[in-house]
């Protein structure tokens, strides 16, 4: 549980970070979102104090972190940024071990540890410990970015933009190992990004920060759905939040069970915006659904998805 | 094919279709060497040691030698000649190379035999020195050498390869009869002291300017407005000339060894000698450091602070090895530029190697001043070469 009460951060006589107040819930995911200059990276760097409050509190498990050495409040937080960061002149092995190795854990432990780590990332250990970052591919050196990161158990991780500088196709598989890698660690994840689409995406409480301010924090359909003012609206990029809120709810949501229709059944895991696409694409206004399984569920009708979300 | 790595022969392939010299620069340095055999003295014969002589013409060198052993050298020259014509090609470059390294060994004999040959027939006083052919062609060929060995193994220095030759020559005593091996032969003890204090005085000179000059330069890289005036004193430094600065500091020296005698210091001799080294030499440690710390990209120092290094750790276990390449090139340029100035630092009784030099030159014994100056120049070749292997290890897993 991460409690930012009255945080205000000023550069000069810019105000980066202008009054913010935030509860971020343990083992959630908080993205933090807002145009450049928002002051969303500032706030991630107050957590780990590479920058320090001007005033207010941030309490990472009711410990106000202040009280801690910032170097031993470190190596409890996770670190990833966009440009990895990787340290050139040490192997995979030895980037990852970084933490664990400031921290006096005996080798076996942290070689266990470094397999342990590449192998949830994907990365086979006997293939990549003893590569240098120069020898990976962007992908791959965001995933040893990341073991890194977690190497030391930590219980929160900041990312800052960590996927913005990968290809559509790398960037989408790293944010559902993303997922996966929450699910089973169950770490605190605050991330940064400028891509709407990842926010909705990876987001359990989204943060829409202006000019050092919170404008609104809540869940993605909160904010989609129930705009705190226009400016809300305007970032979730004005006539596309329709497809954007279709893309929240799946279609197992709106599933009218006994019906049947013609053609290839569609999955109940899809979003309602992929199965607008399938709507327009096939011409029709009713298509059967089926579980991952190819067990039919029922039917969704085009009118299904006007109807309002509960 | 190697083509593209082989400037001048295969560019000139391309552009003129089938030309007939393949190796534009083998050829040039070949010309060299011929010219130099034909319009120099080979070798030099004086009654005595600072007279300058009479100059022997190879031809004669040959006559002088008086063996048939000395055709074999005919077997590389064709060669050299041979490959000047023939298509870039590693093969071809590996054995120009050994060529050029047997042919260098076998003029370098030739001097020696000829000068035993010669001596023996003169009046014990007389003295047998090298010409301006034999250096010219010496340097010449160590450049063919060198050039080819570049293209057999190209990145790997392997130019000190081609001293080992004439290294052997040396040790094995077939040169004693050279002035310049009697000048040492005079001088064995001297010689010697000469060579470590020389090493002394450079390496005291490194250490204290790597003391001085590495915080320097990490200040310099942490405060960028300390820059500008810090490099502006050390350029003023660099400009003034070595012995104005060693004859400076006798003043200021003496008077604390005068008023201090507990501090030891004196207006000669190694204190500020020393001195001086350091302030010329901490100008590109200085430099080196500040300019290796700074290109380590920004993303891996904030990496580094917020993994929860200290600053400490954080400037030893990341900043420091990956600025040493850069700080490294910077050793190695002030530790041959401190090896010649260090020749100029006897003149206020540092010692060292210009104390032969300075000898030689107010005697105008020319053999004794080469007797200092070419240890120097090859106490600069092995410096330099030693440290490009280890920037190469270091740069290598980058």
């Amino acid at each position: 549980m991460i409690e930012l009460s009255d945080v205000r951060k000023s550069f000069g006589a810019m105000r980066a970070i202008d009054g913010v107040s935030l509860q971020i819930r343990a083992g959630s995911m908080t993205v933090l979102i807002g145009a450049s200059g928002s002051g969303k990276s500032t706030l991630l760097r107050l957590i780990n104090r590479l920058i320090e409050v001007d005033s207010g509190r941030i309490c990472l498990d009711s410990q106000d972190i202040r009280s801690l050495p910032p170097e031993a409040l470190r190596r409890r937080i996770g670190y990833v940024i966009q440009s990895t960061g990787l340290f050139p002149h040490w192997t995979v092995a030895r980037n990852i071990a970084t933490v664990p190795r400031l921290l006096g854990w005996p080798a076996p432990r942290i070689d266990s540890r470094v397999d342990e780590l590449l192998n949830l990332l994907g990365l086979a250990p006997s293939q990549f410990r003893g590569r240098y970052p120069h020898q990976l591919s962007g992908g791959q050196q965001q995933r040893v970015g990341v073991a890194r990161a977690l190497a030391a158990e930590p219980s929160v991780l900041l990312m800052d933009e960590p996927f913005g500088a990968l290809d559509p196709l790398t960037r989408a598989v790293l944010q559902d190992e993303l997922l996966r890698i929450q699910l089973a660690v169950g770490c605190t994840i605050v991330l940064v990004t400028h891509d709407i689409d990842e926010a909705l995406k990876l987001g359990q409480q989204l943060v829409l920060l202006d000019r050092g301010r919170i404008v609104q924090a809540g869940t993605p359909r909160q904010l989609l759905s129930e705009p705190a003012d226009a400016r809300v609206g305007e970032y979730f990029g004005g006539s596309t939040l329709g497809q954007r809120l279709l893309g929240l709810r799946r279609v197992a949501e709106m599933v009218r069970v006994g019906e049947s229709a013609a053609g290839a059944p569609i999955r109940a895991t899809l979003n309602l915006q992929q199965a607008l696409a399938e709507f327009l694409t096939r011409q029709v206004d009713r298509l059967p659904v089926a579980d991952d399984d190819g067990r039919p569920l029922g039917v969704i009708r085009f009118i299904d998805l006007l109807r309002a979300p509960q | 094919m190697t083509g593209a790595s082989v400037p001048g022969s295969g560019i000139a392939v391309e552009r003129r279709g089938a030309a007939i010299i393949q190796r534009r620069v083998l050829a040039v340095l070949l010309a060299g060497v011929l010219a130099a055999v034909w319009l120099l003295p080979f070798l030099r014969v004086a009654p005595n040691r600072l007279l300058s002589g009479q100059g022997v013409a190879l031809d004669a060198v040959f006559d002088a030698a008086r063996s048939g052993v000395w055709w074999l050298l005919l077997a590389p020259v064709s060669w050299l000649a041979l490959a000047v014509l023939l298509p870039p090609k590693r093969s071809v470059d590996a054995l120009t190379a050994l060529a050029a390294a047997g042919l260098l060994t076998g003029v370098v004999a030739l001097a020696g035999a000829a000068a035993l040959r010669q001596t023996a027939s003169m009046a014990p006083l007389a003295r047998v020195s090298l010409g301006g052919g034999f250096w010219v062609c010496v340097l010449l060929l160590w450049a063919v050498g060198a050039d080819a060995l570049q293209r057999w193994q190209p990145g790997r220095r392997l130019g000190l390869l081609l001293l080992i030759g004439p290294a052997l020559l040396l040790c094995s005593g077939a040169l004693d009869a050279l002035s310049l091996l009697k000048e040492y032969a005079n001088r064995q003890d001297v010689f010697f002291t000469a060579v470590l204090m020389h090493l002394q005085i450079v390496g005291l000179s490194l250490l204290l300017a790597l003391l001085f000059g590495m915080p320097l330069g990490l200040a310099a890289a942490r405060w960028p407005r300390l820059d500008r005036p810090l490099f502006a004193v050390l350029n003023l430094i660099q400009t003034v000339p070595s012995i104005a600065l060693f004859g400076l500091l006798i003043g200021p020296l003496a008077w604390l060894g005068q008023h201090w005698p507990a501090t030891g210091a004196k207006g000669i001799g190694l204190w500020p000698a020393t001195i001086a080294l350091v302030l010329y030499a901490v100008l590109p440690i200085v430099h080196g450091m500040a300019a290796g710390l700074r290109h380590i990209p920004p993303a891996v120092v904030e990496s580094a602070t917020a993994m929860g290094m200290s600053g400490r750790q954080r400037f030893w276990q990341i900043e420091l090895p990956l600025a040493s390449p850069v700080l490294l090139s910077a050793i190695r340029l002030t530790a041959v530029q401190l090896i010649g100035l260090t020749v100029v630092a006897a003149l206020i009784g540092a010692g060292g190697l210009g104390a032969i030099v300075f000898q030689g030159l107010s005697s105008s014994a020319l053999d004794l001043v080469l007797l200092g100056v070419v240890p120097v120049v090859a106490l600069a070749m092995l410096v330099d070469a030693g440290c490009a292997m280890a920037v190469g290890r270091l740069e290598r897993p980058r």
